[in-house]
């Protein structure tokens, strides 16, 4: 009996948290936006009896979802984020990479305040760090005023409202996402391996492509993904740093949802990401559930 | 041993083909490998024996290039391999941690180093076969390093190591997790690899028995030196020290103040008397009878044996002369003739009669000895033997372990000392047992005398 409650603590979690809200979304997608509060048709009443359930089923339909289908707003929104999402996490990996090698390869006793170094900028407001890229990255900002300085460029570099700031946005935000689970890989590895690849006739760098590479998929993967699915859906960092042509699904969710008070659309919207993003979860399930088969 | 035919470091004229040179190897101000020069040949098969720490893996790290000496350098085939990195080297090594790489299959390690090489296809495949034969893996070439047992793993690492068929081959305590029967018939098949390739072996080891068995010669260390490297046979029937005497194999012992023995140069001066002896311990005993005076056969007996042991007669005190006489009568009846002359006689307990040492140098006089003694080399008896040594003692425990036995037997002053005999009878017609008084005999080359602190 105490068995069967504790088992079902993180089952009603996910009812509560995550199914529930996830069957009220979708039946919002399925209905008409209304001018009503809240505002979209039909909604249940269930005190009307039985004849009303009836035809709140009835007015449900998938009438958005055809819309999202023949609308190429949607279409192009959805693609650009993939966009998006795939470019920065590759920037990501490229730059998380050789710091958590870095970090791995570090003495030992140096790892503890290495790492605490990769988790700090988390205690400090996101929105605010976000803002502190604007700085950095506008036509009078501080890279300019670098790159000028040191006389790399003549003119300053439009960055700010491009999708090369929301790429680097995305890359700084998510960063530590990437590069804790490829330490922790890393870092269990042994370094006898990399020797006794060496002695077999590898050069350094023949060693790291056959031992520490293969050695750190799982964080790669790990950390891909966990920078990916985020990204996907990512609306600060687009709406901050990106311009008027970056075209991020997050961003087209919140416009249906605030501006256009379409929820019935924005729900949609959502529905239809999830399911894009089911792939790469199912995806980071497999990987992790493989690594700690591996591991044991 | 069959091996000491094959004997290169006896010829002056042989290359090595590694040679240390004055190498020391620091981590920090810890140093691990002190001053070290040693020469390895060719086709030998060079056992490193040593307690925990004393630097063996250091020394095998150093000959496949992931450490380079502080000092000193290392030739392979004569030339310097400082800077030869440990991919460019001839060498392969089997890691005490095996190092296989888990991601890949038995099958994918073993084929690592060839595929390296740029080996043809077919030819990989056949070698690694070869090797999965070898070391009885065949069934788990398909599974990974973490899916397969200890021992399994540690075959895996060893037939890693031999796919290449290097020049020389590092093995780190290659069977150290093998049941015993797997490990002798590995050993062999070490042996006969050695013997068909030519491969150089050096070998990590904690078994002496494995040393002994496999290795043309063996190394000694401790604290980052070599203390003695000599044959199998020799390391163990002569150690040059109380160290390796104590670290190989089972031993007694017994500390002592060595003499050279004074009746010797007498004796030796005059060898031909002494076959004589034999005969005269009839004639002193009539002798005894009459004590008081000597007669003519007791004055012969003086004047041809004794005189040079204890000098001229004063013929006009006749008496203390006797007793001295019969003091020293008991001497040639109790200690046998066959004692050879010279060598050691080591005071080492008021309780029991020096120890005599024929082997010895006697450039030990007066110096405070070890005499390591064998347990198998000493006799156990019932009663008291006809020997050149002999302790009386107390068994205090038997240690039955099949095809011998060891007694552990307390001598009248407190010592403990070990005898192995072989079991040739069974258990219950066992004649010797718990607190029987016993004697424990041995020759006088039976033990091997060392220097005291080396
Ligand atoms: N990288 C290192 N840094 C510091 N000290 C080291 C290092 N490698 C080895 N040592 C020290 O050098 C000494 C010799 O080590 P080594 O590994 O050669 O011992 P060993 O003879 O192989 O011992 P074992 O039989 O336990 O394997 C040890 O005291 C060890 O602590
Ligand atoms: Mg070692």
């Amino acid at each position: 009996m105490r068995r069967a409650l504790l088992i079902s603590i993180p089952y009603l979690w996910l009812l509560v948290l995550f199914l529930i809200p996830f069957v009220i979304v979708f039946k919002i997608s399925l209905s008409d936006a209304a001018i009503a509060r809240p505002p979209y048709l039909p909604t249940l009443e269930l005190s009307e009896g039985w004849a009303s359930i009836k035809e709140f089923f009835a007015e449900l339909d998938f009438e958005n979802y055809t819309f999202l289908g023949e609308d190429p707003l949607y279409r192009l929104a959805y693609l650009s984020s993939l966009k998006i999402a795939v470019v920065s996490t590759v920037l990501t990996l490229l730059v998380g990479y050789p710091i958590a090698y870095g970090m791995a390869r570090a003495a030992p006793e140096w790892r503890p305040t290495l790492l605490m170094l990769i988790i700090l900028p988390f205690w400090t407001s996101f929105l605010i760090r976000v803002y502190a890229w604007k700085g950095i990255l506008s036509t009078e900002g501080l890279l300019n005023q670098l790159l000028m300085g040191i006389g790399l460029v003549d003119a300053p570099l439009t960055i700010l409202n491009t999708n090369t700031a929301v790429y680097i946005g995305i890359a700084y935000t998510y960063l530590p996402f990437m590069v804790l689970p490829i330490y922790s890989a890393l870092e269990k590895m042994d370094d006898s391996l990399l020797e006794a690849a060496e002695d077999l006739g590898c050069s350094r760098l023949q060693a790291f492509w056959m031992v520490t590479m293969p050695l750190s998929r799982a964080g790669i993967f790990a950390g891909s993904f966990l920078v990916f699915i985020p990204a996907l859906g990512e609306f600060v960092i687009p709406s901050l740093l990106g311009g008027s042509d970056t075209l991020m699904i997050g961003k087209v969710l919140y416009e249906e949802f605030f501006s256009n008070r379409d929820w019935p659309v924005a729900s949609a919207v959502a529905v239809i990401l999830l399911l894009i993003l089911i792939v790469p979860i199912v995806l980071f399930q497999l990987n992790q559930q493989k690594q700690q088969e591996a591991g044991k | 041993m069959a091996q000491t035919v094959f004997a290169p470091w006896e010829d002056s004229q042989e290359k090595p083909l590694i040679e240390f040179v004055n190498v020391t190897k620091r981590f920090g101000d810890f140093t691990a490998i002190d001053n070290l020069s040693q020469k390895i040949y060719a086709r030998e098969f060079f056992a490193l024996l040593g307690p925990s720490g004393c630097g063996k893996t250091t020394m095998m790290r150093m000959l496949a290039g992931f450490e380079t000496p502080s000092e000193g350098k290392i030739l392979l085939a004569g030339q310097d391999i400082g800077a030869v990195p440990p991919n460019k080297r001839a060498v392969n090594m089997m890691f005490q941690s095996y190092a296989l790489f888990p991601h890949l299959s038995v099958w994918d390690n073993i084929a690592f180093g060839l595929k390296r090489e740029g080996m043809a296809k077919d030819k990989i495949a056949a070698r690694v076969d070869e090797m999965l034969r070898l070391t009885r893996l065949e069934k788990f070439a398909r599974r990974k390093p973490h899916q397969i047992s200890g021992g399994q793993r540690q075959r895996v690492a060893l037939a890693r190591s031999l796919a290449k068929a290097p020049k020389l081959l590092l093995l780190d305590e290659p069977l150290g997790a093998l049941d015993k029967k797997l490990r002798q018939e590995t050993q062999f098949e070490l042996m006969d690899i050695q013997e068909s390739t030519g491969t150089t072996f050096v070998i990590v080891t904690h078994d002496q028995e494995e040393a002994m068995t496999v290795a043309s010669r063996v190394a000694v260390m401790d604290h980052g030196r070599i203390v003695q490297v000599a044959t199998p046979d020799v390391i163990y029937e002569a150690p040059n020290s109380v160290y390796v005497a104590d670290f190989i194999g089972d031993v007694n012992l017994i500390s002592g103040k060595a003499s050279t023995r004074k009746a010797a140069p007498a004796s030796q001066s005059k060898p031909a008397p002494q076959p004589a002896k034999p005969a005269e311990p009839t004639s002193p005993s009539p002798s005894d009878e009459r004590r008081p005076q000597p007669n003519a056969m007791g004055e012969w007996l003086h004047d041809r044996v004794l005189e040079p042991v204890l000098g001229k007669r004063d013929p006009n005190t006749p008496a203390p002369i006797v007793e001295q006489v019969t003091a020293a009568e008991p001497q040639p009846v109790s200690a046998p003739p066959e004692i050879p002359a010279g060598g050691l006689a080591i005071t080492w307990s008021p309780d029991h009669p020096p120890l005599i040492a024929s082997n010895a140098s006697e450039t030990f006089g007066g110096a405070d000895v070890v005499l390591a003694l064998r347990p198998e080399k000493l006799n156990i008896s019932t009663t008291k033997p006809d020997a050149p040594n002999v302790l009386r003692g107390k068994v205090i425990d038997i240690a039955y372990l099949g095809n011998i036995s060891t007694y552990h037997v307390q001598l009248d002053n407190g010592t403990m000392v070990k005898a192995q005999i072989a079991n040739t009878r069974r258990v219950s017609r066992r004649q010797i047992t718990w607190e029987d008084e016993v004697w424990l005999s041995f020759t006088t080359t039976a033990g091997v005398v060392l220097e005291q602190g080396t």
